[in-house]
């Protein structure tokens, strides 16, 4: 288990190196990285004054050591708006995004998860074609035209909810809802497949036939076959959660990070971004890394396997 | 005879399960559904009529009438003149869905092709030589496919600002480890057989026996993958675009025309309404196409 959890370990450090490496390589490839973080209406001695207080004109060796020391020092500049620190400016925007988050991917277990295992065991009925059905077209549907079509019908047409921003719980449905629709539909999908493949083995034929009731089986044996399968699927909905959130918290005015990405972005506020995307890249490895850890807790065969 | 023994040898494994011969005619009819040709007739119309939309008579689709803004489409108050409205500056709706389609599904294609190139030399590569380059290609792999792709492009957009090759390139880059996995685990398995086994034993190069041995062998699935990462792009590219960082005004694409109507949903639904049931129904239509191709083709490969 210890060598299993360092593999890990080493891979999330791994791909934190390489998403930060990625954009420093694109911070040169871009032209002088002074000038893009100064923007574009900086005067001339500025720009040659943080050449030379950046060290730009020293090997480029030594700049990348010197890229990577403020990173780990937590030194990601100010903003080019309003000059605050970049970390501040993100962090301020955090709470909102990781409730829309939170939320969403909560309506995506409570209701994908027992969706599929509705489907499987009625594997070829009118309810699996129905959810899988669903499944598809939830799994087709931008987030931000369903997200349109949903302000249209509950906030335009039938006035029930508010159209975005923050209004106390109510505003939380719409974007909740959007964001939360891909992953039903997948999560519905996987977890039907994960049942399915359970359910014709051998073990749990025997399960029955030992006179287990069909709760036990399906919490000991199927539940902990398929856990191995969602786990994973959680996984990677955080990675398509947090990229769906930009375009869902553009959609509703919802003051998050996706938000504030997508607009520094426009406003190529190069230090926002920048540790905005160093957040969400973190957060996603540290993800990965508790579910491989779950992984091999659920699944004895996968950490001795390593 | 002849085909109808094809046919069965195809379908061994099924036929035996059954117990039953299944005869050719039937085993045609049910390779097509119905509903699939509606999809295919309905795709054919819409790639059709959006090459055509130049030479339809049809209004500029950048041409702004200030005195016409906001007109309802037929059926909610609407004339001829503006089939499907106008938008805020008065532009046709109709004229500008089907200029969006060439952009959209274009710069989808276009993408497709680039990251299908990409990915499947690396796959190839990666499974044939083994080695550093397979650990190196397959960590780069592992860390595409947990880091959303939208958000890196987003880095992408800020430094080098939003324009038509940034996008193109980016569409390049997102979905190139979807088909380095799938290349790879192909081109292990090929490289264990005979025929490769064979042909380089005779001294055919490694390029040689990936191109004219591997590749031809592989290429099936590779192309049904290709075509479920289609819509990924699709939506990539109207996610930028919704977002004003993809393909600029005043050249329409459906997620732009999306991003417009969005300021003025209370006042014009028609502007939001159109491109976004295009976008959906060509999603759909693509997708079930997809995975009908996917369960053809190989059923082992079934997506989850």
């Amino acid at each position: 288990m210890v060598r299993y959890t360092l593999t890990r370990l080493l891979r999330a450090i791994g791909t934190l190196w390489l998403a930060v490496t990625l954009v420093f390589v694109g911070l040169r490839l871009s032209g002088d990285p002074a000038a893009a973080l100064l923007g574009p209406e900086a005067n001339p001695e500025a720009v040659e004054a943080l050449r030379r207080a950046w060290g730009l004109d020293r090997p480029l060796p030594l700049q990348y050591a010197t890229y990577l020391s403020n990173l780990v020092h937590g030194d990601f500049g100010r903003s080019l708006r309003d000059r605050r620190p970049a970390t501040e400016v993100v962090h301020e925007r955090l709470p909102a995004t990781a409730r829309l988050a939170a939320v969403s991917l909560a309506l995506a277990v409570a209701i994908g998860v027992p969706a599929g295992v509705l489907a499987a065991f009625r594997h070829g009925r009118i309810a699996d074609r129905l959810v899988m059905a669903g499944a598809l077209l939830g799994q087709g549907l931008p987030n931000f035209v369903l997200g349109l079509l949903l302000i249209l019908l509950f906030a335009f047409y039938l006035r029930w909810l508010p159209s975005g921003g923050q209004h106390g719980a109510s505003s939380m449905i719409l974007p909740a809802l959007t964001l939360s629709t891909y992953g039903v539909a997948s999560l519905a999908r996987f977890t039907r497949s994960a049942v399915l493949e359970v359910i014709h083995q051998d073990y749990l034929r025997t399960a029955y036939a030992k006179g287990l009731p069909t709760r036990r089986v399906l919490v000991d044996h199927v539940g902990r076959n398929a856990a191995l399968t969602l786990v994973t699927v959680l996984g990677l909905q955080l990675s398509v959660a947090i990229a769906g959130a930009v375009v869902t918290e553009t959609v509703f005015a919802w003051p998050g990070m996706g938000r504030l990405l997508a607009q520094a972005t426009e406003q190529r506020d190069f230090p926002v971004v920048q540790y905005g995307v160093f957040v969400v890249v973190l957060s996603v490895v540290a993800v990965n890394f508790v579910v491989d850890l779950l992984y091999g807790i659920i699944d004895p065969r996968i950490r001795s396997g390593v | 005879m002849v085909q109808s023994l094809a046919r069965q040898q195809t379908h061994t494994g099924r036929s035996e399960a059954t117990g039953t011969v299944r005869r050719p005619q039937v085993a045609a009819r049910r390779a097509v559904p119905g509903f699939l040709l509606v999809v295919w007739v309905f795709l054919a119309a819409v790639v059709m009529s959006s090459l055509a939309q130049p030479w339809l008579g049809l209004p500029d689709p950048t041409a702004q009438r200030l005195t016409a803004r906001l007109q309802p489409p037929i059926g909610f108050g609407g004339t001829w003149a503006h089939p499907l409205g106008t938008d805020h500056l008065g532009r046709d709706l109709l004229s500008r869905l089907l200029a969006g389609a060439r952009v959209s599904l274009g710069l989808a294609s276009l993408g497709v092709c680039i990251s299908l190139a990409v990915g499947t030399t690396l796959g190839l590569l990666a499974g044939f030589r083994r080695g550093v380059l397979d650990q190196a290609v397959m960590f780069a792999v592992d860390v595409q496919l947990s880091v959303p792709f939208l958000v890196m492009a987003l880095a992408a957009l800020t430094l080098f600002g939003t324009g038509l090759p940034v996008l193109i390139a980016l569409l390049g880059l997102s979905g190139w480890e979807q088909y380095a996995r799938l290349a790879r685990a192909l081109s292990l398995r090929a490289s264990q057989e005979l025929y490769v086994v064979a042909a380089r034993s005779l001294g055919a190069s490694a390029a040689r026996v990936l191109r004219r041995h591997v590749l031809p062998n592989v290429l099936a699935p590779l192309l049904v993958l290709a075509t479920l990462q289609f819509t990924s792009l699709l939506l990539l590219e109207s996610s930028l675009s919704f977002l004003g960082l993809g393909v600029q005004p005043p050249t329409p694409s459906w997620g732009n025309m999306l991003g417009d109507a969005r300021n003025y949903l209370q006042l014009a639904w028609w502007a939001a309404v159109s491109p976004g049931l295009a976008l959906l129904l060509v999603t759909l239509a693509v997708n079930t196409t997809g995975d009908w191709l996917r369960d053809v083709t190989d059923p082992a490969l079934r997506r989850r």
